[in-house]
Order: structure tokens, then C-alpha cells, then sequence
């Protein structure tokens, strides 16, 4: 038909372009789960106790619990026995000590996504800590952070290093038995990242995990847990893309963040897992439970998340805004291409008084996508004086694509203001012809319009960040409107 | 050689034919009215001219700077110099109109084997270009037409027009809906770049703008066809006798409004 047409349908046929496989050995367990593959991870890792018992709880409790069905996607059910819950990179001695140490075909991977270890890493300012797969196998920056008295690393190093921190603060905000997935995560989990700022102290540049899920049937279970004492603040970044596979891998994370008196948590995700081909074959399920605690008065946690990867996402990164004056921000451009489906918002849970919140989501479809943005403000009757401001968009781009939305509100103090407002818009072949008529091609066009619908959330992120997020979403775009 | 070279050229929309054989040339240095009523087929002619893909072309052609203009994509007759000042600009939310702005001149300029300007260059140019226009820089920072009046969308337009310097300029419809100061403030923007390398294609339906932008030729177009044409005197004439005056009569708006 149309030229415009024609460029939706190439940029919705753009390929993945980060589908790889790396060819090392996985050191893995067998397919399946009891209480005795909870066991042998825990003693892999050569936990404490405490931990131990902690994740068997997780599971004993995981088994009573049915896997929810209240989103608004459609997979086949999931064999949880069919999964292998452990796997971590075989290295030639008993951990790399520096980068000279690291497996050379995994530092070419890295290489292959332009993660900025070694020198790029000191220019760029960012700390790495780097999950292949389940085991942190390098981290930079660690002396810098050190001297300033910020632990940050992967969690297992923490668990031995600091157990007193990590026995803490994990499972205060989401419980191991919060919901099916969060309990799964705490009986299996392999790793992830902690960081612990002590109070006073802002961390003075941004730290950075890129995950990376590779050996086959493989699922990943990372748990992060942020901490920031009265007064610190610390920029998190999250980055993830995915090697091409052809069956579906079960990805359960938990993020679990912690703001005392007058601290502030950023946190930062541009999340870009294999979503499956054009036929919606294969692609990761990326089933999350991320939430923050602002427990203290005046504290912050902002949530900025750009999704445009996995088949299937189901995620909510809330704020419970416990400490008086305390802020919760969530900013989303959640992006849905060929047989895409993301259910994903925020839960705004206001109990200390004069706390505030905002949320701006952005959903764009494309292709057969199915966008659904659902989110929660609850104002409880202690949040006297309660703002909350919610702004959603849906742009769609193409006829086969759906945008739904599914906003609750539950307001129990009268002092308290709500205010919500959505929209929903097509990429017009009226915008598109003006921008031709321009000189600009039809591609440049539609990543101009898109780059412009999600603009408040990319000024949200941190700018090596912001650069990344606008590349991505051209590239998951390419070809898509009309 | 002429600059553009219109040859019976016919176009539909859906299966209505809106142009029924136009013949016109347009050489540099030249600025050509079109008149008529509701429904001639102005705007179409605009909108084909531009590369509209609502309209089919049918029959004809058309050799723009010795090269076959339908052949080529909209982006690619605006880069060879072809500028279409839109009756309703379009508005893009979130794209700053300075954003906007050097991307096309940028397209423009690779096409052309010409280097792309900096923030810093484009910048003295696009502020040497709003004097013409006594735009507010203000703006330039907003998004593309969002939330601008009428008359800004139009200014903004010819301002536009001003940066990018095209060969063949097609004004549709540019006074429609502005006020007078608006109206004066936009043709003194066109006149200023009146030029003899340049040629401007001004369709309108009311004689009030040609006052301002004084053409050198008049034609009058009815039922897709052109009917008359003339010197400038020709558009005094239609003021007074009006389109009946012609025997013309308003038809039913065509389906080309954008």
C-alpha cells in the first residue's frame, strides 16, 4: 500500500540485534525443583544458615501458592520442573580476580554489547558489576566506592561480607512470600547486586548492572537489594539485552529498595530481552517484583523504566511512602512490537502525610503488541495532605496493536488530591507526510514523533542512559507506522 | 528550460478524479496564483505536487528541474527543492521546532552533498531567518505547531520556508484563517523571499491575499481543470464578478482537506 505502510512493517520486521550465544562451559544443575535443589544453591554458594532457612521458607510457601492470572497476558502454563534453576560460568580457578582473570569469550560478549568495562568503564564513570548469567564474575570501581564507605557488589560477596546488612534489610520490603513469582525468586535466587550508602554520603557516579541471561533453559533469578542511610543518594542503573533463543526462559527478578530520613534512590532500567521472533516464537518471560521503601521523612525513590524487550512482561516498580513528605516517582515508555505483551505500572501506597507522587507512563504498540498499563494509588486514611498526579499515554502505530489501561484508585483521606489523566493517539500519516515533505524520511520521522511522545521519561534518565533508550527504541521501531 | 512542467496531468482520490488534465508552467523567478472555488482541485494540486499518497495519479506528468517529479518520494522532492506551506500544519508533540527544523535542513543539505550545520551555525541561521518573519523565539522551543494560533502555524510555516530556501515554493491556502496584521506579516515574510531563483506556486481562494503577494500570473482552476489564466489584473476581475462571473460554481469540498 502506502510508502508509510511500508516503513511500519520494516520497522516492525527489524531483526534483534543483540541475538548471540556465547559458547562457554555452565557449570548446572539438573532440570527441576525441591527442596533439595533449594539446598544445593544455597551450599554452592556456601550461605549461612539463616539464609538457608530463609529460602526454604520462601519455598514452602511458593508450593501453596497458585501463579497469578489477574494480568492482562497470554503464555501456555509454565513447567516450573522443566527449568534449571542454577547455572553459573565454569572459570579456571576458583573466581577472577581482576579482568585479566575473566573468561575471554565473555569479555567479547560484553565487548558485542559495548558494556564499558576496563578504561570505557572509567571514562563513562560507571561501576559495573556485571551477572552473566548467575555469578557476578567482575566488578570495577569497588576501591573508589570503598574509601567513601559505599559496599557495592554482587549479593552473594555481600551475604559473605556483610551478613549482618543483608540479613537486615532483605525480605523487608518484599517478602519472600509476596506474591507467586517473589517467592519463587526467594527460594531459588542466584544473585544479583547490593549496594549499602552510608548516611550522609552521595554516591558520585552512576552504578550499573547489565544482566545478562545466556545458557540455554536457563531461568535467571536475580535479587537486588539498594540501601540508602539518612541522608545518602545513589543513581542505579539497570541494562539488560538477551542472547536469541528459541524457547521461552522465565526470567523472576526482585528489587528491593530501602530510602531512610532524607535519602534519595534512583533507579534507572532500560530493559531490552529477546521478545520472541516475528511470529512470537520464544522470547523471555520477564516477570518482576520491584518496590521501594521510603521509609524515612523526606525521602525519594524515582523509578524510570524504558521496556522494550521480552515477550511477555509483568511488572510494577512501586513506592510505599511511609516516611511524612516522602516522594515516589515512577517514569515508563513501555514499548510492545510483533507478539509483544507488557502489563506493567506502578503501585503508589501513601501513608505518611504530605506525600507525593507521580507517574508518567508511556505506552507505544506496534505490530500485533498488547500494551495494558495498569497502576494503583492507594491514600491511606494516616496520609493527610496526599498529592498524586498520574499522566498516561498510549500511542499506537498501526491497526493490530492494542492499548488498554486500567488505572485504581483508593483514596481513604479527604485532604489528599488525586489527579489522573490519559490519552491515547495514533501516529498520523498526516505527521508523517509533513515530515517527509520536510525532507526527513519516513523512518527518521516515526523515531522523531515516538522520541518526542516519550520525551518526559527520557529526560528522566541519566544521560549516557537517555542516549541508549532513544537507540533502542528506534531500533525495536524501525519500520512501524502509518 | 522551465522549472516546473505540469503536462495533462489528472489525479483521483478514492474513485473520484479531482484533477482532469492540468497544463502549467512555472519558470524561476516567477510567482503563479491559483484560484477557484471549493472543490477545483487547488489543494489537490498542492498535495500532488508534495507526493501525497492519498491522491493517485492517473494520467500526465510532471518534469520538475528536468527530472521526473512523480517518480520520486516526498522526501525526495523536498530535498531537491520543493516546499509545500501546509493550509493545516501538522502538529508533532514532544519534536521542538528547532529539533524539527535541522533535521529537514540537515536531510536537505546531505542530499545535496553539502556538509551538515552545528548546533552553533544553524542556530545564527535560524535567527537571522525569524527577522522576516517576526517570529518569537519562543517558538522555536515549543513542539512543532502544538498549541500555536492559526497564525502562528502559518508564520511558522513561511518561516520554515525561509530556512530551507526551496527552489519551488507551494503556498495552499496560506491566508485562510489569519487576521490582517497576521496576513500582512506572512506575505512581507514571502515577498522578502521572492527571488529570481526561486519560484512560489500561492493557491487561494480569495483575491485579499494576492493585494500582498502580487503575482505575475493568475489561473483560474474549476472542476480540475484550468479555465483562465492571466495576468494579475485577472484576480482584480474575480474580486468583482466573483466565480459566477466565470460560470463557475462551488462544488462539494473535494475529499483532499488535510
Amino acid at each position: 500500500m502506502s510508502d508509510s505502510t511500508n516503513t511500519i512493517e520494516t520497522f516492525a520486521n527489524q531483526e534483534y540485534k543483540w541475538g548471540f550465544v556465547t559458547d562457554i562451559e555452565a557449570d548446572a544443575i539438573p532440570r527441576g525443583l525441591n527442596e533439595d535443589v533449594v539446598r544445593l544453591i544455597s551450599a554452592k554458594k556456601q550461605e549461612p544458615e539463616w539464609l538457608l532457612e530463609w529460602r526454604l521458607k520462601a519455598f514452602r510457601h511458593w508450593q501453596t501458592m497458585k501463579e497469578p492470572t489477574w494480568a492482562n497476558v497470554h503464555y501456555p502454563p509454565i513447567d516450573y520442573q522443566d527449568i534449571i534453576y542454577y547455572s553459573s560460568p565454569k572459570s579456571k580457578k576458583d573466581g577472577p580476580k581482576n579482568l585479566n582473570e575473566v573468561d575471554p569469550e565473555l569479555l567479547k560478549t560484553y565487548a558485542k554489547l559495548g558494556i564499558p568495562l576496563k578504561e570505557q568503564g572509567i571514562l563513562a564513570g560507571v561501576a559495573v558489576d556485571a551477572v552473566f548469567d548467575s555469578v557476578s564474575v567482575a566488578t570495577t570501581f569497588k576501591e573508589k566506592l570503598k574509601a567513601m564507605g559505599i559496599i557495592f557488589g554482587s549479593f552473594s560477596e555481600a551475604v559473605r561480607e556483610h551478613p549482618d546488612l543483608v540479613r537486615q534489610y532483605l525480605g523487608s520490603v518484599v517478602p519472600s512470600t509476596d506474591n507467586f513469582f517473589a517467592a519463587l525468586n526467594s527460594a531459588v535466587f542466584s544473585d544479583g547486586s547490593f549496594c549499602y550508602v552510608p548516611k550522609g554520603v552521595r554516591c558520585p557516579m552512576e552504578l550499573s548492572t547489565y544482566f545478562r541471561i545466556n545458557a540455554k533453559d536457563t531461568g535467571q533469578f536475580e535479587r537486588t537489594l539498594i540501601v540508602a542511610d539518612e541522608g545518602a543518594y545513589v543513581s542505579y542503573l539497570e541494562g539488560c539485552t538477551a542472547p536469541m533463543r528459541d524457547t521461552n526462559q522465565l526470567h523472576a527478578a526482585v528489587v528491593e529498595l530501602v530510602a531512610l530520613d532524607n535519602a534519595q534512590i534512583k533507579y534507572s532500567t532500560v530493559q531490552n530481552w529477546y521478545p520472541g521472533d516475528k511470529e512470537g516464537k520464544g522470547g523471555i518471560y520477564n516477570f518482576v517484583t520491584k518496590r521501594g521503601a521510603c521509609r524515612g521523612v523526606n525521602s525519594k525513590i524515582s523509578w524510570t523504566q524504558v521496556e522494550t524487550g521480552s515477550a511477555i512482561t509483568w511488572k510494577y516498580p512501586s513506592c510505599l511512602l511511609m516516611g511524612d513528605n516522602s516522594v515516589g516517582e515512577f517514569y515508563s515508555v513501555a514499548l510492545t512490537n510483533n507478539w509483544q505483551q507488557a502489563d506493567t505500572g506502578t503501585k503508589m501506597i501513601h501513608i505518611g502525610k504530605n506525600t507525593t507522587s507521580t507517574i508518567v507512563s508511556k505506552g507505544i504498540s506496534a505490530g500485533h503488541g498488547q500494551n495494558t498499563y495498569r497502576g494503583g494509588v492507594k491514600i491511606l486514611k494516616s496520609a493527610t495532605g496526599a498529592r498524586n498526579y498520574s499522566q498516561c499515554d498510549s500511542l499506537l502505530l498501526g491497526d493490530k496493536c492494542g492499548a488498554h489501561t486500567f488505572p485504581y484508585l483508593e483514596v481513604k483521606n479527604t485532604s489528599s488530591q488525586v489527579e489522573h489523566e490519559a490519552s491515547t493517539s495514533k501516529i498520523g500519516e498526516d505527521q508523517i507526510f509533513y515530515c517527509r515533505q520536510r525532507g526527513i524520511s519516513s523512518e527518521d520521522a516515526v523515531s522523531m514523533i515516538v522520541h518526542g511522545f516519550c520525551k518526559q521519561v527520557f529526560r528522566e534518565l541519566p544521560m549516557e542512559f537517555a542516549v541508549e533508550a532513544q537507540k533502542l527504541l528506534g531500533v525495536s521501531l524501525e519500520g512501524s507506522v502509518g | 528550460m522551465a522549472l516546473l512542467e505540469i503536462k495533462n496531468l489528472h489525479a483521483t482520490v478514492g474513485d473520484r478524479e479531482i484533477l482532469k488534465g492540468i497544463d502549467l508552467t512555472v519558470n524561476c523567478g516567477e510567482v503563479h496564483a491559483i484560484m477557484g472555488p471549493n472543490g477545483s482541485g487547488k489543494s489537490t494540486l498542492a498535495q500532488v505536487l508534495a507526493g501525497r499518497e492519498l491522491y493517485v495519479v492517473t494520467g500526465g506528468e510532471v518534469i520538475y528541474d528536468g527530472k521526473d517529479l512523480l517518480a520520486m518520494p516526498p522526501e525526495d522532492r523536498a530535498r531537491e527543492g520543493i516546499f509545500l506551506a501546509f493550509q493545516y500544519p501538522v502538529e508533532i508533540p514532544g519534536v521542538s521546532n528547532m529539533y524539527f527544523l535541522k533535521a529537514a535542513l540537515n536531510a536537505i543539505r546531505k542530499h545535496r552533498g553539502l556538509d551538515e550545520l552545528d548546533a552553533m551555525d544553524f542556530l545564527a541561521l535560524v535567527k537571522d531567518r525569524m527577522k522576516l518573519l517576526e517570529m518569537d523565539q519562543v517558538l522555536l522551543n515549543r513542539a512543532v505547531n502544538t498549541g500555536f494560533s492559526g497564525g502562528e502555524k502559518k508564520r511558522n510555516e513561511i518561516f520554515q520556508m525561509a530556512v530551507l530556501e526551496p527552489k519551488l515554493a507551494i503556498l495552499d491556502e496560506t491566508d485562510s484563517g489569519l487576521d490582517i496584521d497576521a496576513l500582512r506579516a506572512v506575505a512581507e515574510g514571502v515577498n522578502a523571499l521572492r527571488s529570481p531563483d526561486r519560484a512560489m506556486i500561492v493557491v487561494t481562494h480569495y483575491q485579499r491575499l494576492l493585494n500582498y503577494i502580487v503575482p505575475d500570473y493568475v489561473h483560474v482552476l474549476a472542476e480540475g481543470r484550468i479555465v483562465k489564466s492571466g495576468g494579475k489584473e485577472l484576480a482584480l476581475e474575480l474580486e468583482e464578478s466573483g466565480y459566477a462571473g466565470l460560470g463557475i460554481e462551488d462544488v462539494e469540498e473535494a475529499v483532499g482537506k488535510v
